[in-house]
């Protein structure tokens, strides 16, 4: 086996396995995907990632590097080429500051609008999904300066930890009726979000919205059938 | 103006502005700690966090920043000539993310449910946060810290836990880490609390004691 042998365990569907996908396609590095099955998990992934056994799991030389978003960095730092994380420390911090907000409030209130119990819980989860992009709109307006995508020119790292979300965000539209990207309310990401997914390093990874939608349906009868005897 | 320096928006009693502090205090960075009551926050700390209002906050020649871990790995990356922080290997430092990640997830709120609980919730609690702090300590590697021979980011993450785990311990008339249950974790807990910056920064023990327990006494009252 080489000492730079690449390969990514994942699944099409997981908007955290888009992440890394996209990252080495940027540095331009050649991966096996390893495609997990639904429902089961091979003995690859819980020797690779025995704390969490989820997915993506990266596989360098052998060497597992686990958690989307620390992947993502890895890449960055373990190839050359395309630079994902901005060069200065701040704008490096800022953009880890919004991987942590997106990944720890922002789509936690996004999924929590169908787990709401209450009303009450479903309109704060609304508010504070629209809310978050407002302030995403907010960064890439300051930020891009009228650049396409949030790191400039090209595609960085706030990027691809929003926009590895687009596919269940469209197929959440699609299931709820509401628009969440609003070209009335956020116009720059609505803007962001076409320019990103037609990206040729992220249109062969986005997952469709309606196979997304299609599985969502799926997922929501196996969990609400009654118990099998 | 432009501003200069380095301000520190934090709480004294808590464990996330003082993680911070170990990292400025190690690069030997002069900063003035703006000491914040989380009742009333300052309209500064609103202005430089709208997003999340949390501390701490560092605000570095004017331009702030949020989220402790973030801030550590900055104030190392702000400051390269200095005390070094994260490890240099790439593979090395996604690890020492991914275990501060770990610690953050799994043990902040296990050992929150330790302080917070008592009876049976309580042992409950304590066996939940001994399973976490085990799969931690994976990361000592039968090393003296998390970063070597040295303390480096994932010992700055998770160092809270010596101090405060300790101290609820004793407030809870329990025990979680000692050297038969957890003795490498309880070896690193002795190991950190020596350092130099941490021994010099802790807040006051009869303050930060009589705050947890007031704190835990809440909680349990309101159970």
């Amino acid at each position: 086996m080489a000492s730079d042998d690449v390969k990514l365990i994942g699944a099409w569907a997981s908007p955290y396995v888009m992440r890394p996908r996209i990252a080495l396609n940027l540095k331009g590095v050649e991966y096996e995907f390893l495609e997990e099955k639904f429902g089961s998990k091979s003995e690859l992934l819980l020797k690779s990632n025995p704390v969490y056994k989820k997915i993506p799991v990266l596989l360098h030389g052998g060497k597992p590097i686990c958690e989307s978003l620390i992947i993502v960095q890895y890449i960055d730092e373990a190839w050359s080429g395309h630079s994902i994380l901005p060069s200065d420390p701040y704008h490096r911090a800022v953009a880890r500051f919004w991987g942590h907000y997106i990944d720890d409030k922002w789509f936690p209130a996004l999924t929590g609008i169908s787990r709401a119990p209450t009303d009450e819980a479903k309109k704060e989860a609304i508010e504070q999904v629209f809310a978050g992009l407002k302030f995403l709109e907010e960064v890439l307006e300051k930020s891009g300066a009228g650049k396409p995508f949030f790191g400039g020119d090209t595609i960085g790292y706030i990027d691809i930890a929003l926009g590895s979300h687009l596919g269940w965000l469209r197929a959440t539209e699609k299931l709820s009726g509401l628009t969440y990207l609003d070209e009335s309310k956020t116009p720059l990401l609505v803007c962001w979000a076409e320019k990103f997914s037609a990206h040729e390093a992220v249109k062969c990874v986005m997952p469709e919205t309606d196979k997304l939608v299609e599985f969502a349906q799926m997922l929501k009868a196996k969990f609400s059938a009654p118990p099998s005897k | 103006m432009a501003e200069k320096g380095v301000k520190l928006f934090g709480l004294w009693a808590s464990p996330f502005s003082l993680r911070v502090e170990w990292a400025l205090k190690l690069k030997e960075v002069d900063y003035e700690f703006m000491d914040e009551d989380l009742q009333n926050k300052s309209q500064e700390l609103l202005h430089y966090n709208p997003i999340t209002k949390k501390i701490p906050v560092l605000v570095h020649n004017g331009k702030p920043l949020a989220e402790s871990t973030v801030i550590v790995e900055y104030v190392d990356e702000a400051w390269p000539n200095g005390y070094r922080i994260m490890p240099q290997d790439p593979f090395e430092r996604a690890q020492a993310r991914f275990w501060a990640r770990f610690a953050e997830d799994k043990c902040v709120p296990a050992v929150f449910n330790v302080s917070i609980n008592s009876g049976e919730e309580l042992k409950k609690a304590i066996k939940e946060a001994q399973e976490v702090l085990k799969t931690l300590e994976k990361a000592l590697e039968g090393k003296k810290f998390f970063g070597g021979e040295t303390i480096g980011y994932l010992d700055i993450v998770a160092g809270w836990m010596p101090c405060w785990l300790r101290m609820i311990e004793e407030i809870a008339e329990i025990t979680v880490v000692d050297a038969e249950t957890l003795p490498l974790m309880n070896a690193w807990f002795d190991n950190f609390l020596e350092v130099e910056v941490v021994k010099r920064s802790l807040p006051p023990k009869d303050k930060l004691y009589a705050f947890n327990r007031a704190r835990r006494e809440q909680f349990l009252s309101g159970q």
